[in-house]
């Protein structure tokens, strides 16, 4: 049964021309982009330096250009303005093929780098690739790899969309704060500071090109064979980073997101969380805020966390030896430590936050006990490095196919236009997870809501890229204490009535649910507590 | 025999009692969903508006695309029927409290043990000249928002629109139709926007922001007449005190609302301007009871007034009437008075009471941001210091801490100094308190000497 109000509202086309600014702003981009398509086909590839110039800037005046006429004589305030009016960030037609065209290219990075010009054994780049070869040799010495390209292309998306949030949301030092730091990290820490890392090397040294905001297990590879060694062969800066590697996703992430919530990372640092909150802002509104999405969100996010300790714990288990008298940390000292720690944070978990955790502390004692019969499988059995007759190995390609490229990058970044900005973040993260955990149980980071003026527009669930139904918690008077939320802001911004605010506050009242919400001062001696919704 | 054996569940049900509500508005669903949580009563919730409660309070933001529809729907469609909770779409037109049962348009009869009136307001009319033409229209229901879309569509459609009366939703109508580059004139009646509720300092703030909005901002400014074409659509209205005529393809009418009980007046159930209800909601008739905008109290409480179309004031009801009609009895007791609104960009809120201008021993503080759009003004009193409440423009403040503060009694000394505790805006934003304490300090000084 639809209302059918329903239909006939968003029927409802207003006049959907661009002004004459904004139009020459996107032929401006689109030119660029047509230059990078030309270049794919190695049309105009004679002189590639110039035409990279071209190329970027043509993109970047384009982007400047149209944030600026859609905002800078704007007053400050929310400018949601016809956004469900507009073909490309309402599932429109521009929408889905935008969707496609992402989609498509992130097909051919991770399975066909070839088409995009990437030289095979030894021959030299062509095409797109090609086209970003003087760039690279400039910043790390070598030819370009389609990685270099998408990397900069990442970059360039970053900063300029982030230029646009920025003047999005002019008059929100919040918003702004955090977008300069998610441009800034992304721009030095996981583009800059890597390539200049590899520009380091020579014979007698050499360093892992590295992005220090990497995390496992985000950075899934991180504790895999290659990754480790080329730490350990770094010698002493290698090992004070593998350290810090360590330190980082064990100590500091867990101070951190005490302290702050998770959105320390997710929104301030990340680089999956910088492009979907820059360059995926147009989208934010498309998350589902459906009950039945957050049942999927709930056992897709954690399978996936499930897997990557796995995998990660038997990938680890198959270089570490098993004679004790070579090195203390062997395969099956490392396992029992794996054990002990999951079990430690799992049996604090039920004495301590059993209440808070409710009818999911069945769902979490299943996921443990998976997790550690399948280690001690690995133990007994594991004389070779499988785990239930699976090789580490497969499991570790598996991860990283699907995992790693398909959902995390063709399906993560590629359905922005359809599924909204967070897709990813929201159904595959691990780290995500973890963090998330972590916000929900332990954490001083809530969203405070305002007492009893909440008056149930919707617009901060509408916006909420997590999927979170946001209002549902304002209305009944109750802060947002979810494992999901990144803590981008953005709902507290739209609220119309300054119900929401992020805040790091005490433990104590964190979660606070109440039926009569402030403003009734009725006398109800014994209200009956009786919960059917 | 099966069609004499009906099953469990319908006996069950037959044993319980039946209420009924008209109006899915935010008074009669908190209602049915307070009655479900105490209780496993029957009930049947009936309206002509949509099929399923949305927000009223969100119509402009669909108008203006940042919302679907489907986005003001607090519940998902499958909320009713798992809470049991029944839904009809019709209209009541009749009410027959010797039988407890009310009667549908479509004639279909629904027999109650408990009857709750929720049937919210409509958008007032003066007899104005015309205002029954084609694009004369109010905004109030899902239904005016749809002939909205068609007589405002866009900027070509209307090439003028004319809103009469300048308060919330009159504000609201003017920013949705300049989001889509319609050209408004909006006649105020008042000398000042809103001035009858505002201190002049905030009214005149919102004066220069609606005009900074390229909105034609008419004040000291009534309708006289609105003329109509030939097809029978509004073609101009003209100004009572300058004759001025302006043309123009809709007028919006949001000169106030007004209870929407037409259907009761011929009933027993006893109307002012509004259902007459006890401080217990009930209405002269037995197991009819009245909440929200169309219920208008007998006696209300000390300054609060006996109709309040507010949003909050509904959420309130439906919470207090669920307790009696589940079997204990409680007054309808609001607290301190609270409401928020938004001017454009400008946030707006407010705690306690700040009238416009202060009568007898109250008197106001006053602070306003030289450069930007922010202001507050407390009331105290004088005498006693006591702090009576506060309006706050462009700086989001807590309501349970102002909620302690005016059950405690505090003085506006205490209120001013621990002002910081108060404030809800979002991380980082610059704060105003010492500058505000710093006015507060010079005016004392200026006063004591
Ligand atoms: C545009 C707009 C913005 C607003 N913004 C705010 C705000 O920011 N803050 C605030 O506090 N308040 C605001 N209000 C006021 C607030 O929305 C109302 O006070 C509130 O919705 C009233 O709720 P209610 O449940 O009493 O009635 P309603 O929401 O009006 O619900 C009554 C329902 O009953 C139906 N009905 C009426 N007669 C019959 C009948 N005979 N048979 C069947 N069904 C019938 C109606 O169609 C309607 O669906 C706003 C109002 C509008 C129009
Ligand atoms: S919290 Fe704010 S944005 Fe969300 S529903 Fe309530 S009033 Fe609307």
């Amino acid at each position: 049964m639809k209302d059918s109000t329903e239909i006939s509202l968003s029927l409802a086309r207003p006049d959907g021309t661009l002004s004459s600014k904004l139009k020459v702003a996107l032929t401006l981009g689109c030119v660029g982009l047509l230059l990078l398509v030309l270049a794919l086909f190695n049309i105009g590839l004679s002189s590639q330096g110039g035409l990279l110039i071209v190329a970027i800037s043509l993109i970047s005046i384009g982007v400047f250009l149209y944030a600026n006429g859609l905002y800078i004589n704007k007053q400050d305030g929310i400018k949601n303005n016809g956004v469900w009016f507009k073909s490309i960030s309402s599932r429109g037609t521009i929408g889905w093929v935008t969707g496609v065209v992402l989609t498509t290219f992130y097909v051919v990075l991770y399975f066909y780098p070839k088409l995009l010009g990437l030289g095979i054994d030894g021959q030299p780049n062509s095409g797109l690739v090609a086209l970003f070869d003087p760039l690279s040799s400039l910043l790390n010495g070598n030819d370009a790899s389609q990685w270099f390209v998408y990397g900069t292309l990442y970059t360039l998306a970053i900063l300029l969309f982030g230029y646009k949030f920025i003047l999005k949301y002019r008059g929100n030092r919040y918003q702004q704060f955090r977008t300069f730091s998610v441009m800034l990290f992304q721009l030095g820490f996981a583009f800059l500071i890597p390539e200049f890392m590899a520009r380091l090397n020579s014979n007698s040294f050499t360093i892992p090109s590295y992005d220090l905001k990497n995390m496992w297990p985000l950075s899934y590879d991180y504790f895999d064979q290659y990754s480790v060694d080329e730490f350990i062969q770094a010698g002493n800066i290698g090992l004070a980073l593998l350290i810090f590697g360590v330190l980082s996703i064990f100590v500091i992430s867990p101070i951190l997101t005490y302290k702050y919530g998770k959105r320390w990372y997710c929104s301030w640092v990340c680089g999956c969380g910088g492009l979907a909150e820059t360059a995926g802002d147009s989208f934010r509104q498309l998350s589902s805020k459906k009950l039945s999405s957050w049942k999927v969100e709930r056992w897709l996010v954690h399978i996936v966390l499930v897997f990557s300790i796995l995998m990660t714990t038997a990938v680890v288990g198959t270089y570490l030896g098993d004679d004790a008298t070579a090195y203390w940390l062997t395969r099956k000292v490392f396992l029992i430590f794996v054990a002990a720690v999951l079990t430690l944070v799992f049996t604090l978990t039920m004495v301590f936050k059993r209440q808070e955790l409710g009818k999911d502390a069945r769902y979490g004692a299943i996921g443990f006990f998976v997790v550690i019969l399948s280690l001690f499988a690995l133990y007994t059995f594991g004389g070779s490095s499988d785990l239930l007759f699976i090789s580490s190995g497969t499991l570790r390609s598996a991860y990283g196919f699907y995992i790693g490229s398909i959902f995390s990058g063709v399906i993560g970044t590629g359905f922005y236009p359809i599924l909204g900005n967070r897709v990813w973040c929201r159904y595959g993260c691990p780290m995500a997870a973890v963090l998330g955990f972590q916000q929900r149980l332990f954490s001083k980071f809530r969203i405070t809501t305002n007492g009893g003026q909440c008056i149930s527009c919707g617009n901060c669930s509408t916006y909420c890229e997590m999927g979170i139904d946001v209002r549902a918690y304002a209305q009944k008077g109750e802060n947002i204490v979810r494992s999901s939320c990144v803590g981008c802001g953005v709902c507290a911004a739209v609220c119309p009535r300054g119900v929401l605010k992020l805040e790091n506050g005490s433990l104590e009242g964190r979660i606070n649910s109440r039926d009569i919400l402030l403003g009734n001062n009725m006398d109800v001696t014994k209200f009956a507590e009786n919960k059917s919704e | 025999m099966g069609k004499f054996s009906p099953n469990l569940s319908t006996l069950y049900q037959m044993s319980e009692e039946h209420v009924i509500i008209i109006g899915n508005g935010i008074s009669g669903i908190t209602l049915a969903r307070h009655v479900r949580k105490l209780s496993s009563k029957r009930i049947t919730v009936v309206s002509n508006e949509s099929n399923h409660f949305f927000s009223r309070t969100a119509l402009m933001y669909i108008y203006m695309g940042h919302m679907k529809f489907e986005h003001t729907k607090p519940y998902e469609d499958w909320f009713w029927d798992k809470n049991k909770i029944e839904l009809v779409n019709g209209k009541v037109i009749a009410v027959n409290t010797n039988h407890k049962c009310v009667i549908l348009e479509n004639s279909d009869e629904l027999k109650y043990d408990k009857l709750v009136i929720a049937t919210g307001s409509k958008p007032n009319k003066f007899g104005w000249p015309g205002e029954n033409l084609k694009g004369v229209q109010g905004l109030y229901h899902l239904q005016d928002l749809e002939s909205l879309e068609k007589t405002a569509q866009n900027n070509e459609v209307c090439k003028r629109a004319v809103i009469i009366g300048g308060g919330l939703i009159g504000i609201e109508l003017a920013e949705m139709l300049t989001s889509r580059n319609i050209p408004v004139t909006f006649l105020v009646r008042e000398t000042s926007f809103w001035n009858h509720v505002l201190p002049l300092q905030e009214s005149e703030m919102l004066n220069n922001h609606i005009a900074n909005n390229n909105i034609d901002l008419r004040l000291g400014a009534n309708l006289k007449e609105i003329k109509g074409g030939e097809n029978g659509s509004v073609k101009s209205i003209v100004i009572k005190e300058t004759d001025e005529e302006i043309p123009c393809n809709l007028v919006g009418l949001t000169a106030g609302v007004s209870p929407n009980v037409a259907f009761i007046e011929s009933t027993d159930i006893e109307t002012n301007k509004g259902v007459l209800v006890s401080r217990f909601l009930e209405t002269n008739i037995p197991d009819v009871f009245a909440i929200g905008d169309c219920a208008e109290l007998r006696n209300s409480k000390e300054g609060r007034s006996n109709i309040e179309a507010m949003w909050h004031t509904g959420r309130i009801m439906g919470e207090t009437l669920a307790q009696t009609i589940c079997g204990q009895k409680v007054e309808y007791e609001p607290g301190h008075w609270f409401n928020s609104a938004k001017f454009l960009k400008i946030e707006y809120q407010t705690y306690g009471w700040v009238s416009a201008v202060p009568i007898g021993t109250h008197q106001h503080f006053q602070w306003k941001n030289p450069n930007e759009d922010k202001c507050i003004t407390l009331e105290y009193n004088k005498d006693t210091l006591e702090f009576i409440g506060i309006n706050t423009f462009g700086i989001r403040m807590r309501h349970d801490i102002f909620d302690t503060w005016l059950t405690e009694k505090r003085d506006v000394n205490y209120v001013i100094h621990n002002l910081p505790k108060a404030n809800f805006d979002p991380e980082f934003y610059q704060r105003y308190e010492n500058d505000i304490l710093a006015k507060y300090n010079k005016q004392l000084s200026t006063l004591n000497t």
